[in-house]
């Protein structure tokens, strides 16, 4: 049994809470997250708070030099689309904060 | 042009600050959207248009088409899109909110 598995089945009873709590919208881990934006953004700092502690409320500072020069909404925008998968679908509410430096 | 997108162009066209949110700035329905109301009394702005877009699903499909923004509230300010509810309490914490407004001769 691999190492997935075994962490999928250990975590699946919290899961299943979960998703029966809220069909629509499925809480994704703060790690996973990280990892997903830190793909995205390899140079950016990153700084994630879970708000409500159900992994499903995020507030997220991103800062990061390509953002320079750019609006506010062309920043945000590039955060969306760089998480458009997981917004909407996954993640129920994410507050966002830009910046270039 | 579609006719929805028609429309959301005339009323941000034809109306200095237009908040699309869910519920009305009498009686928001949503935290992020009343957040944005308070913020935009808290300008010194009595008058806004206040779109519901609970009230019309073409719109609440629409306007984030129109912006291409995934969620409500959003804030037109004389025709020009300035963000949702984070951005909008951003800028109105470092004081550009009320600047931008001030500027554009909406409020004194």
């Amino acid at each position: 049994m691999s190492f997935c598995t075994l962490r999928l089945l250990r975590s699946s009873k919290a899961a299943l809470s979960r998703m029966t709590r809220s069909f629509k919208f499925m809480p994704i881990a703060k790690d996973k997250l990280e990892q997903l934006l830190a793909q995205k953004f390899p140079d950016a700092q990153i700084e994630i708070i879970d708000l409500a502690g159900d992994n499903d409320h995020y507030s997220l500072k991103i800062i990061d030099k390509i953002f320079a020069g750019k609006s506010r909404v062309e920043q945000h925008k590039m955060v969306n689309i760089a998480l458009k998968e997981i917004l909407g679908g996954t993640l129920h509410a994410l507050q966002i904060k830009t910046s270039s430096n | 042009m579609t006719d929805i997108n028609q429309q959301i162009q005339e009323m941000v066209s034809n109306n200095d600050v237009v908040l699309f949110m869910k519920g009305t700035q009498d009686f928001p329905q949503c935290g992020f959207s009343a957040v944005t109301v308070q913020i935009l009394k808290n300008c010194g702005l009595e008058n806004f248009l206040d779109v519901n877009v609970l009230a019309d699903p073409e719109v609440r499909q629409g306007i984030k088409d129109f912006s291409d923004w995934p969620t409500i509230p959003q804030l037109y300010v004389k025709g020009e899109f300035i963000g949702g509810c984070d951005i909008a309490k951003e800028m109105f914490q470092s004081g550009e909110l009320q600047e931008l407004l001030k500027e554009k001769g909406i409020t004194k």
